[in-house]
């Protein structure tokens, strides 16, 4: 199952009941506070172009009201957007009607959401199996993949329960197996772990993750938890009051963020977590000296590794296990405490 | 009065229309209205007729069955809807009751109107409120529709009722139907509408259609609004009963209605609990499954 990229080109939403008349002063620069005081509508999204990488996780990440659950539902097309395109393998889901936007959502996509939206009167595999049982799959075939699915989240022997007799991470697994059942090429979850605890959150990361090394599905996942945002992210995006202010890899957010906003945030990151052995390596002077390490190792685990062998110095090792770089204890820590700011590069730099 | 003395008649009397106007248009329109009647009573009798044989098919066959019948089939169904033993023997006792007083036969007719008159209500009242949920344009139509009909005096509609119908079960039906279809329209319309609003967008987004959306969310989870209108639907048109006697519906009502005509103290009560019972069993009973098809939501996780 081959994968497309979705593109988001200059995507804009007004909301209100007649947000079209406004869109071409918001193109020429009317602000989401002037256009409230002035015409009582709001701004929802300004000119958002985002590529979501096929089969990576794009996270998009805001606070709340910065119009990221707004984002997600333009993909299918939940929120019809004022103006600009959603494209999904050379195919605007704008301009779907009705049918094709049908079908579009039966077999493209699927989507997970924060307060779990499970039918509360069917039981969990009558609940995992409706994309299928809509989609007029027979029952017999649903079921038994609805099953497999179940088993894979781990929600084995929980089969004829109904969801309020499970605890919120048990009802988004069972949201999760429902969205996976589908089968669909893009997966769409809109804060689904912002409701979970922190140990259960971080242990359904784990379970996406996981699932996602083999699926290699496109993935949208929306957070306002940077932590989460890094974890999970291939690519992120980091919204503002409607507009992308940074998008990037998670170590170019936490590199180089772009302005004080992002700076603000970055500052609480586990840098440790985030930046890898090779983005902080010296070139290889002569022989490749200590431990090897490979590339895409975080500094964290490097560390800890070094820490553990009692060597001070280690080498990067490339994907063909070529010496390429090298580093040390210290500069690894360095990286590790020192925050950077907006404006640091250039500090630096002079 | 010495203050309208001085004033002109106009302030002191309200100008209404002179007698005259008022008598010649009441006349043109009882005279257009029976003249209505008269050019299409044939048709429409011959509309209702299958109704009236019906209602007449349900009658016969409470009161001509075998009382044991009657009580054995009503225990199991009592027994099958509630699960409950305590209702299933409270209902065989009110039974028991209502056959030593002798009115078994005139409980069966009303049994028999009742049945009749809830299946109508439900199968107009349920399509009608999903139409008003998902059109607000019909909700503004129904509802003050829906007002009138609850606060006009049943006797008032019973007037054109009666001069196309004449007197008989179908009249009765059609008073008792309009009195009890509100609750069912209104609150399947309200179940609908209050289905949580998440659970209606993931469906949408697994790309159910229109009807996909009604059958699998919208009404299963109306469900518990939609049994509170029906059961409201029996208990109103077991009220109904009386003032449907008025026109020509026979059993307990009729009891009543000629106890208070000519004040029988004993015989009006002994009649009244009569319905208060078979009320009782009503409700009960659908109470008892409305709520058993919500038993997901009474297992809470700990």
């Amino acid at each position: 199952m081959a994968s497309h990229a979705i593109e988001i080109k200059s995507l804009y939403k007004i909301f209100g009941p007649r947000g079209a008349d406004y869109i071409d002063q918001v193109k020429s620069g009317l602000s989401k506070t002037e256009l409230n005081a002035k015409y009582g509508h709001v701004l929802g999204l300004q000119d958002i172009n985002i590529s979501m990488p096929a089969g990576g996780v794009m996270v998009v990440m805001g606070l709340s009201g910065s119009g990221k659950s707004t984002l997600i539902r333009h993909i299918n097309r939940l929120i019809e957007p004022t103006s600009g395109e959603v494209l999904y393998d050379g195919v605007d889901v704008c301009r779907m009607n009705d049918r094709d936007l049908r079908e579009f959502r039966r077999h493209k996509t699927a989507m997970v959401f924060q307060k779990f939206a499970l039918l509360p009167h069917r039981t969990v595999v009558e609940n995992t199996v409706y994309g299928l049982e809509i989609q007029g799959v027979p029952a017999a075939e649903s079921e038994k993949r609805a099953r497999y699915w179940i088993e894979r989240v781990g929600l084995t022997g929980f089969e004829n329960h109904y969801p309020n007799q499970l605890s919120g991470g048990m009802q988004q697994r069972v949201g999760l197996a429902r969205a996976l059942t589908n089968d669909a090429e893009i997966l769409l979850m809109d804060e689904a772990y912002s409701a979970l605890d922190p140990l259960i959150r971080v242990d359904m990361q784990t379970v996406l993750l996981d699932l996602q090394k083999e699926l290699k599905k496109t993935v949208v996942f929306i957070t306002h938890d940077l932590d989460e945002a890094l974890r999970l992210g291939d690519k992120i995006a980091i919204l503002r009051d409607g507009g992308v202010v940074q998008q990037g890899t998670g170590q170019e957010i936490v590199l180089h963020p772009a302005d004080d906003y992002i700076t603000a945030f970055v500052k609480e990151v586990n840098r440790g977590r985030v930046i890898n052995v090779e983005t902080i390596m010296k070139p290889l002077a002569g022989n490749p000296e200590g431990m090897p390490v490979a590339k895409g190792t975080v500094l964290e685990a490097a560390a800890r590794a070094m820490t553990a062998a009692g060597q001070s110095t280690a080498h990067v090792l490339d994907e063909a296990s070529r010496p390429v770089g090298t580093v040390s204890l210290d500069t690894i820590i360095a990286a590790m405490v020192t925050p950077t700011g907006h404006g640091a590069e250039t500090q630096q730099a002079a | 009065m010495a203050l309208c003395d001085s004033l002109p008649a106009l302030l002191c009397k309200f100008p209404a229309l002179s007698d005259a106007t008022i008598r010649a248009g009441r006349k043109t329109i009882d005279d257009g209205f029976r003249g209505f009647v008269r050019s299409y009573g044939t048709i429409i009798d011959a509309v209702v007729q299958p109704l009236q044989v019906f209602l007449n098919f349900i009658e016969r066959l409470f009161v001509t069955s075998p009382w044991p019948i009657i009580l054995v089939a009503m225990l199991v169904i009592v027994y099958l809807g509630s699960r409950s033993v305590k209702v299933t023997i409270g209902t065989a006792v009110a039974m028991y009751f209502i056959g030593l007083f002798g009115l078994w036969n005139d409980a069966m007719v009303t049994l028999a109107i009742t049945t009749v008159c809830t299946i109508v209500a439900v199968v107009l009242g349920i399509p009608i409120g999903i139409l008003m949920a998902r059109f607000d344009r019909v909700q503004a139509v129904v509802n003050p529709t829906l007002d009138v009909m609850q606060t006009m005096p049943s006797f008032v509609y019973l007037i054109p009722v009666v001069m196309i119908f004449g007197i008989g079960k179908v009249p009765g039906m059609i008073a008792v139907v309009i009195y009890a279809v509100p609750p069912m329209i209104r609150l399947t319309n309200l179940g609908i509408r209050l289905v949580d609003k998440e659970v209606l967008e993931a469906a949408d987004a697994f790309g159910s259609s229109g009807w996909q959306k009604l059958k699998n969310v919208q009404i299963p989870l109306a469900l518990p609004t939609i049994m509170a209108g029906i059961n409201q639907t029996i208990m109103m048109s077991l009220a109904m009963v009386v003032v449907a006697s008025m026109v020509g519906v026979g059993g307990l009502g009729k009891n009543v209605l000629g106890a208070i005509n000519n004040q029988f103290f004993t015989v009006g009560f002994l009649n009244g609990f009569a319905l208060v019972a078979i009320a009782i069993i009503f409700d009960r009973t659908s109470q008892a499954f409305g709520k058993r098809l919500q038993k997901h939501s009474e297992v809470v996780h700990g």
